[in-house]
C-alpha cells in the first residue's frame, strides 16, 4: 500500500498517535503543563509584588537626619520654616539663609547630624541638598497659597504627620520617571488609606470634586 | 513525564497570569506615560524666590527700560518695564532674548592676547600692563596723536571716559561709528548749529512722511516706534512710506510710494521746492531762517524742478506735488529721514533735505512735530590734566571726519598714521562698507585693543581683547539717543555678577590710566567706574539710582533756534549707486537681524523667515519682471563692482523692478554655530563713497548684476 493510500484510509499515522496521547487516562503532558503554570505564576506573582517595587525605586539617604518634631517644638509651627513669601509663592524647603536665623556654624546640639550640618554646610556656606519627598514635576503648577490661605487646608492633609517625625526616612526615587515615591504612594497598587498617602492628579481631582463640585480643568495645573 | 509544548504553554500562561494580578502592568503603564511627558534629559530650572530688577537694555540705541525676573538671584526672563518713558512696558525680540548673550558661545571669557595669530588667555594684571606698556612707549616717543579710538557712540559716561582718556593722552582721533543718532546730530549741527540733535514726536504727529525709515524694522527706538505706529490708526494719523520695496513699514502705511534707490534726497529737495512755490511754508518759523534761504529757494527751483525729479525718482510729478501739499497742509506733519534703521551709510544731504521739509512746515518744537533738542549735558567730566605730550598731541589734525575716512587714510599712507587703536562696542571690520579695507587698515596698526564682550570680526582682528561685561552684568548710564521726542537717561544695572572674568569698560579705562601714571593717573582720580559715574552724573544720580532713570527733557523744547540753509544752498552732490551694472543692490534692514553689535542671538536668528535665510543661504529679493532666466528659490551669482556672492533668489513683486534687496546682519565669520556662517555680509559687496560735506560714507547701495549660478 502506498503512503498516500495509507493516509487516505487511516488518516495520518501521527494523528493516530496524537489521539492516543490525548486520552485523559494517559495525560502526563497536561499534568506537567499545570505544574509549569503554577511555578511560573508564583514566580511572576511574587516578583511583581515583592521584587518589582525594589527594582523600580532607588533609595537615597538624606544628607543628614532631620528632626522635624524637635524643630516644631522649638519654633512652634510649620510656617516658621515653610512659609508663603510676600508675593504668594511658597518657600518650600528652607534655604540656608532661613536656617541661619537660628543656627550658626557652631552646633546647637550634640548629635552627629547637627555636627554635619554645622561643619559641612554652614561653615562651607553650602545649601543642604535635601531630597524633597513631595516634589511635584515641572509640568505641574501648584499654589500653596490657594490651598492654605483660600481653602484653609492644613499641612497634614497632603503631607501627613511629617512634622512629628524625629528621623528622616530614605527618599525613594522612581528609576523610570524620576518622581518621588510619595507621589504614587507607598502602596504599590496605589491604594490609600489616608489623604496624604498619595499625591497623584487623581487625588487632586477627587478632593476638588468634593470641595468645589468640579474636578478642575487641565490648564489650572498644567499651564 | 514529558516536557512538550503544553508545558511551555503552561509556563507562559502562568507568567502572564502572575504578572496580570501583580501591580507591574498598571504601574509600568502609568510610569511610562509620565516618562514620555517629562523627558529626564530635559533641563528643569530650579525653583526659588522670585525677584525683579529694573534696568535698561543697551543692546541697541533704543534704550528700553527692562524688568529682569530672577529666581533665587538667577535671571530667568526679561520683560519691558512698565511706565518707563521710552517703551512703557514693551520689549522687542532681542531684548527678551537678552539672557542668551550671557552664555553666548562667542563670549570672550577672559583677557586674551594674540600670539602668532592665536589668542592666549592672560590675567587682567598682565593685560593692563601690556596695554599700558604699549601706550607708555607711544607717549614717550611723542606719538600720542597716533592713538585712535572707535566707540559706538559719544553719549554716556563710558564713551565720555574714552573721550577723556584720549584728551588726557593727547590724541584728537576719537571716532564714533555712524548711527542714526550721529546722523541726526550732524543734521542738526549743519542746519541749526553745534550742540543740537533731532527728535520726532511720532506719538502725536498726524502725518508721518517717512523717507525709507523702517519704523517697524528697528529705526530709532524700536519699541517706541512700534507703539507710535500702533496708536496711529486710533489717532487717524497717516503714514506715507517712500521706499524702493514693500517693507513691513510700507505694508503698514496708508500709502507706499516706491522710489528709485538713491534719489530720496532729490525727492525731498523737489518737495521743498513745491512748498516754496505753493507758498505753503510757515512764514513765522521762516523768520528764524538765516544763511542762504533765498539762495536755497532759487537753487531748489532751478536744480530740482518736479518734472526732472519725477523722471529720476520714478514718482510722477503730480504725485510729488500732491504728497508735498498733503504733508504741508497736515496739522502736525513730521518728515523722518534715515533709510532702514538709519545707521551705517546714509547721506547728510538726504537728512538735511528731509529735515528742511520739517522746518518749512513750521511744525518744529511743537507737539506732534520735530524737536530740535539740545544734546544731553547731564555729565560733568572734570577737565583732564594735560601734560606737554597731551597738549602737543591733541593739537594735531584729526585723521578724518569718520571711521571710514580714517581707514582710507591709513590704507593710503605709507607712514604709520595710527600706532594703537581702541575699539569699544563696535564692529567696524563687519559693519563698514567693504570691510576688507578696514581689516587691511587694522593689519597696518601695530596694536589694536578690543573692548568687546564677544569674539566678533573686529575682536578677531585685534591684538589684545579686554573683555567687557554684558549689559546684564555692568553698571552704565544709557542716554536715549535715537530720535526720541523725550530726553531720558536710564541706568543699566548689574542684575547678576559677571558670569566670566569680564569687567566694565569704564573700570578698565580707569585702571589703564592709573597704570600709565603721571598726569594720566591724575586725570582719572576715581577709584572705580561706579565712583566716576556718581561723580560725573551727580546732578541726576539721585533719580538714576532711585528710579532707574532721569527725565532730562519732556515735551517740545522751548529754545528758539535758527536755521541755516548754507549747506543745502551749495547743492551738495547726491551720491547715487556706483558702478556700471544695470541693476541696483540695496541693503534691507530686518527687525530680526541686528546689523551692528552684538550680532543676533540664537533665538532671534531662528525667527528669520526662510524667504530671507534658507538654511545657510541668503535669499535676495528681486522683482519677477527683472529676473531674466532666474528661478524662484534657485541659486544665482550676484556681482557688484566690489565682489560677488552665491545667493538664492526670492521673487518678490513688492520690490521695484531693477532693484535687488539683500538683508543686513548675515555672513558673520566668527565661531558661533547658531549665528555665523549663514548667508553673506552685504557690506562685502558695497564700496564706501565718502560724501562731500559730511566726510561720511554715503554708499547705501551699489549697481549689480545677477545671473543663474
Amino acid at each position: 500500500m502506498s503512503e498516500l493510500e495509507n493516509k487516505t484510509e487511516h488518516g495520518s499515522v501521527d494523528g493516530a498517535t496524537e489521539g492516543a496521547a490525548e486520552d485523559p487516562k494517559n495525560d502526563t503532558g497536561l499534568g506537567l503543563g499545570v505544574i509549569f503554570f503554577i511555578v511560573a505564576f508564583l514566580i511572576c506573582f511574587l516578583s511583581g509584588w515583592l521584587l518589582f517595587p525594589k527594582l523600580l525605586y532607588s533609595k537615597h539617604e538624606q544628607p543628614f537626619n532631620f528632626d522635624h518634631a524637635l524643630h516644631v517644638q522649638e519654633t512652634g509651627d510649620c510656617e516658621s520654616c515653610h512659609f508663603l513669601r510676600d508675593d504668594g509663592t511658597f518657600s518650600g524647603i528652607p534655604k540656608m539663609a532661613s536656617c541661619l536665623d537660628c543656627h550658626t556654624d557652631e552646633p546647637m546640639g550634640e548629635t552627629r547630624d547637627e555636627a554635619i550640618f554645622a561643619s559641612e554646610y554652614v561653615a562651607k556656606e553650602r545649601e543642604v541638598p535635601w531630597y524633597v519627598y513631595a516634589k511635584q514635576p515641572d509640568c505641574v503648577f501648584f499654589s500653596h497659597a490657594a490651598h492654605i490661605e483660600a481653602a484653609g487646608m492644613d499641612c497634614v492633609t497632603c503631607h501627613g504627620h511629617i512634622g512629628e517625625s524625629t528621623t528622616s526616612r530614605p527618599y525613594e526615587e522612581n528609576r523610570l520617571t524620576g518622581y518621588s515615591r510619595d507621589i504614587w504612594g507607598k502602596n504599590i497598587w496605589g491604594i490609600k488609606k489616608n489623604s496624604w498617602d498619595r499625591m497623584k492628579m487623581d487625588d487632586c481631582a477627587v478632593c476638588h470634586k468634593e470641595e468645589t463640585g468640579h474636578q478642575g480643568y487641565c490648564f489650572q495645573c498644567h499651564k | 513525564m514529558k516536557v512538550d509544548r503544553r508545558s511551555f504553554l503552561g509556563l507562559g500562561l502562568g507568567a502572564v497570569a502572575g504578572i496580570a494580578i501583580s501591580p507591574v502592568g498598571a504601574k509600568l503603564t502609568d510610569d511610562s506615560s509620565i516618562w514620555t511627558q517629562n523627558w529626564p534629559w530635559t533641563p528643569v530650572p530650579p525653583d526659588g524666590k522670585i525677584s525683579y530688577d529694573h534696568s535698561v537694555c543697551s543692546l541697541c540705541p533704543g534704550t528700553c527700560g527692562i524688568t529682569v525676573r530672577k529666581i533665587d538671584g538667577r535671571p530667568v526672563k526679561i520683560e519691558g518695564r512698565d511706565t518707563y518713558p521710552v517703551n512703557n512696558g514693551g520689549a522687542c525680540l532681542h531684548g527678551i532674548a537678552g539672557l542668551q548673550y550671557l552664555y553666548d558661545p562667542c563670549r570672550v571669557t577672559t583677557p586674551l592676547k594674540k600670539i602668532n595669530d592665536r589668542f592666549e588667555p592672560i590675567s587682567w594684571k598682565e593685560a593692563i600692563a601690556l596695554a599700558a606698556g604699549h601706550l607708555g612707549r607711544i607717549r614717550k616717543n611723542d606719538q600720542a596723536h597716533t592713538l585712535a579710538c572707535i566707540t559706538d557712540t559719544d553719549q554716556g559716561s563710558v564713551a565720555g571716559l574714552f573721550s577723556h582718556f584720549m584728551t588726557a593722552f593727547g590724541s584728537p582721533n576719537h571716532f564714533v561709528m555712524p548711527t542714526l543718532e550721529s546722523w541726526l546730530a550732524l543734521t542738526a549741527q549743519t542746519l541749526h548749529g553745534k550742540g543740537y540733535t533731532l527728535g520726532f514726536d511720532l506719538e502725536n504727529a498726524d502725518f508721518i512722511l517717512s523717507f525709507g525709515a523702517g519704523i517697524l524694522e528697528g529705526w530709532g527706538s524700536p519699541v517706541a516706534c512700534f507703539k507710535a505706529n500702533s496708536s496711529r490708526k486710533q489717532r487717524k494719523a497717516k503714514l506715507y512710506q517712500i521706499e524702493h520695496r514693500l517693507s513691513t513699514t510700507a505694508a503698514a502705511a496708508d500709502r507706499w510710494i516706491p522710489v528709485t534707490p538713491g534719489t530720496e534726497a532729490d525727492l525731498a529737495m523737489a518737495m521743498c521746492g513745491v512748498l516754496l512755490t505753493e507758498n505753503l511754508f510757515d512764514s513765522e518759523f521762516a523768520a528764524g531762517f538765516k544763511g542762504g534761504f533765498n539762495r536755497f529757494n532759487a537753487m531748489v527751483q532751478q536744480k530740482y524742478p518736479v518734472e526732472k525729479v519725477a523722471a529720476a525718482t520714478g514718482i510722477s510729478a503730480a504725485d510729488i506735488k500732491k504728497i508735498a501739499i498733503a504733508f504741508a497742509r497736515a496739522k502736525m506733519p513730521v518728515a523722518i529721514p534715515g533709510k532702514g534703521r538709519g545707521d551705517g551709510a546714509q547721506s547728510l544731504k538726504e537728512f538735511a533735505a528731509v529735515h528742511t521739509l520739517n522746518c518749512l512746515t513750521g511744525n518744529v518744537n511743537k507737539k506732534g512735530g520735530t524737536f530740535i533738542k539740545p544734546v544731553h549735558d547731564y555729565l560733568a567730566f572734570p577737565d583732564p590734566v594735560l601734560d606737554t605730550a597731551a597738549k602737543d598731541g591733541f593739537g594735531k589734525a584729526k585723521l578724518g571726519a569718520s571711521v571710514q575716512e580714517m581707514v582710507t587714510n591709513i590704507n593710503q599712507s605709507a607712514d604709520p598714521l595710527v600706532t594703537a587703536l581702541f575699539v569699544y562696542n563696535a564692529n567696524p571690520c563687519y559693519t563698514l562698507n567693504d570691510p576688507s579695507q578696514t581689516r587691511a587698515a587694522f593689519e597696518k596698526i601695530p596694536f589694536v585693543v578690543s573692548f568687546s564682550s564677544f569674539m566678533d570680526e573686529t575682536a578677531m582682528a585685534s591684538d589684545l581683547i579686554l573683555p567687557v561685561s554684558t549689559f546684564l552684568e555692568r553698571l552704565e548710564d544709557v542716554p536715549s539717543r535715537a530720535g526720541l521726542a523725550n530726553s531720558v537717561v536710564g541706568l543699566t544695572r548689574p542684575v547678576l555678577d559677571p558670569v566670566f572674568d569680564t569687567r566694565s569698560a569704564g573700570d578698565t579705562v580707569i585702571q589703564l590710566a592709573k597704570t600709565l601714571g603721571g598726569d594720566m593717573a591724575r586725570s582719572f582720580a576715581w577709584n572705580n567706574y561706579r565712583a566716576c559715574l556718581e561723580d560725573v552724573a551727580a546732578g541726576v544720580w539721585e533719580d538714576l539710582s532711585g528710579n532707574g532713570y532721569a527725565l532730562l527733557a519732556e515735551g517740545p523744547p522751548t529754545d528758539s533756534v535758527e536755521t541755516s540753509f548754507a549747506f543745502l544752498s551749495d547743492n551738495p552732490q547726491t551720491i547715487y549707486p556706483q558702478g556700471d551694472y544695470a541693476l541696483t543692490l540695496v541693503p534691507i534692514d530686518n527687525m530680526r537681524l541686528p546689523g551692528t553689535v552684538p550680532a543676533a542671538s540664537p533665538f532671534a536668528i531662528k525667527t528669520v523667515s526662510d524667504r530671507v535665510l534658507k538654511g545657510k543661504d541668503v535669499c535676495v529679493e528681486i522683482n519677477p519682471d527683472t529676473a531674466n532666466g532666474l528661478t524662484d528659490g534657485g541659486f544665482a551669482t550676484l556681482t557688484t563692482p566690489t565682489g560677488s556672492a552665491r545667493v538664492r533668489v526670492n521673487f518678490n513683486e513688492g520690490i521695484m523692478p531693477g532693484v535687488i534687496g539683500m538683508v543686513k546682519g548675515l555672513g558673520h565669520t566668527f565661531d558661533n554655530k547658531y549665528v555665523a556662517g549663514k548667508g553673506v555680509n552685504i557690506h562685502e559687496l558695497i564700496s564706501p563713497v565718502i560724501e562731500p560735506g559730511s566726510g561720511l560714507d554715503a554708499a547705501c547701495g551699489t549697481t549689480a548684476a545677477i545671473s543663474k549660478a
